[in-house]
């Protein structure tokens, strides 16, 4: 037990300031890359965030070729996208006369994997759903994610009826999604079969929707109506 | 200060090769594997979350390379999150721009690149040790090996999982997909059969060696 313990070698010791420079050096540098990518990418995301709007407007409001941003609620109808104003954003699709050819609206509800997004148009003329685009989904593919591209499905849509009841204050047929091959009424959605959970969130997410959104379009229709 | 290893590699073909094959991030290594098995059901999106990958690598490793010496060793790993993280956002700003679509498929997992074990390793254990020009070519080897290994699974998932390449008909209407490849289980079933082809490649690549080997020796 004799003998002085072996000693590590002594390491230089880093300044606490010499830290903190490449530190803030790095962040400083960082921040600046990030801030140049930012403001160079901005406008071309903006752009094709309006394009993917558009489009998916276009596709739900045939006949449409331009739109106007609304704000819409219990409040009113107000010009311009949801900030300060209460309500839910609303798009105003018109035709090359500028005729006012549907209002879209986004919807939500819970699928099958999480929450399913969609954009759908309805028509304050005819009353009634005039097509769908999902937006958002994480449905099972192959499975669930029929309800974005099956032909039959979204036939449903080209005309769903979407009528107002008489005290203006809700719809007058529930919107429902049915077991496949059960429809028998026009407010009713012919289920895909082997997905009947997202067909059934798309009937609920509308339903809930148009229970609110159905009677303030026609309330404030005029509004829409006049093109600035 | 960090330190330097005395041996400064050459740039060869190896230094290159190396990521691709002998150390396969994926097939040999097993790194970065929930981008492996949670973007891989399609081949755009495991080209995509490949070439971010390979660009995060190539930009954080030239980057660490180039401050080695001026970063101290107690806050190197904050140092080489904070780099990462920079490459990562701008990744992100940029696949945005480019396509929305692709952004969407692509989630979470874009931003979870900051977190991928095979670019802090590389930053880590070769980036902080090296000149730059050996940094660049080892993260390019790294992340071709990486976007390769996405690719494998991506295209077997896409193709058995949905008839489709590239979201181009393959098989005649009559195939029935097997939608299980293209959902999370498929992705364990591909990678174990890649990597069970690795292997038996590796081996019998290795074969002919140790057998030449043991005739020496016999003659001997």
């Amino acid at each position: 037990m004799a003998g002085a313990q072996p000693q590590a070698p002594s390491q230089p010791r880093t300044p606490g300031g010499a830290m903190l420079r490449t530190l803030g050096g790095i962040a400083m540098l960082s921040g600046l890359l990030v801030v140049l990518v930012y403001h160079w990418t901005r406008p071309i995301i903006a752009e094709n965030k309006r394009i993917a709007i558009e489009k998916a407007i276009f596709q739900v409001v045939p006949g449409a070729v331009t739109r106007k941003n609304f704000v819409l609620g219990p409040e009113g109808l107000f010009p311009g996208d949801a900030g300060k104003a209460k309500g839910d954003q609303v798009y105003a699709a018109y035709d090359r006369d500028g005729r006012l050819k549907g209002v879209a609206l986004e919807a939500a509800a819970t699928g099958y994997q999480d929450v399913i997004r969609i954009l759908y148009g309805y028509d304050p003329g005819c009353q009634c759903v005039t097509g769908i685009r999902v937006l958002k989904m994480a449905e099972t593919p192959g499975l669930g994610d029929k309800i974005a591209r099956d032909p039959d499905f979204l036939a449903n849509f080209e005309a769903l009826d979407g009528r107002v009841n008489a005290a203006g204050d809700g719809l007058e047929h529930a919107i429902v999604t049915v077991k496949h091959g059960t429809k028998s009424q026009p407010w009713q959605i012919d289920a895909i079969s082997g997905a009947t959970i997202s067909s059934k969130a798309v009937g609920r997410m509308i339903d809930a929707s148009g229970q609110r959104m159905f009677p303030l379009i026609l309330r404030y229709r005029d509004g829409f109506e006049r093109r600035d | 200060m960090a330190t330097l290893p005395n041996r400064q590699e050459q740039v060869t073909l190896d230094t290159f090769l190396r990521g691709i094959w002998e150390e396969n991030p994926v097939f040999v290594m097993l790194l970065g594997m929930c981008p492996v098995l949670a973007v891989t059901n399609s081949t755009i999106n495991a080209i995509a979350m490949g070439l971010a990958t390979l660009f995060v690598l190539v930009a954080s490793g030239a980057l660490v390379s180039l401050l080695r010496k001026l970063i101290p060793k107690q806050v190197r790993i904050a140092t080489y999150i904070i780099i990462i993280a920079t490459f990562v956002t701008m990744v992100d700003y940029v696949i945005q721009a480019i396509s929305l679509d692709l952004y969407n498929a692509l989630g979470a997992f874009i931003q979870l690149i900051v977190v991928n074990c095979v670019i802090l390793g590389r930053a880590e254990a070769y980036a902080s040790k090296q000149r730059v020009g050996p940094a660049v070519v080892n993260a390019l080897g790294m992340g071709t090996g990486f976007t390769i290994a996405l690719l494998c699974l991506g295209t077997v998932r896409e193709l058995l999982g949905n008839g489709t390449i590239l979201g181009i008909q393959v098989f005649s209407s009559n195939f029935e997909p097997w939608v299980v490849m293209v959902l999370p289980p498929g992705g364990f079933f591909v990678l174990g059969a890649w990597l069970l082809l690795f292997e038996w490649l590796k081996q019998r690549k290795a074969e002919p060696a140790g057998a030449a080997e043991g005739a020496t020796v016999h003659e001997s």
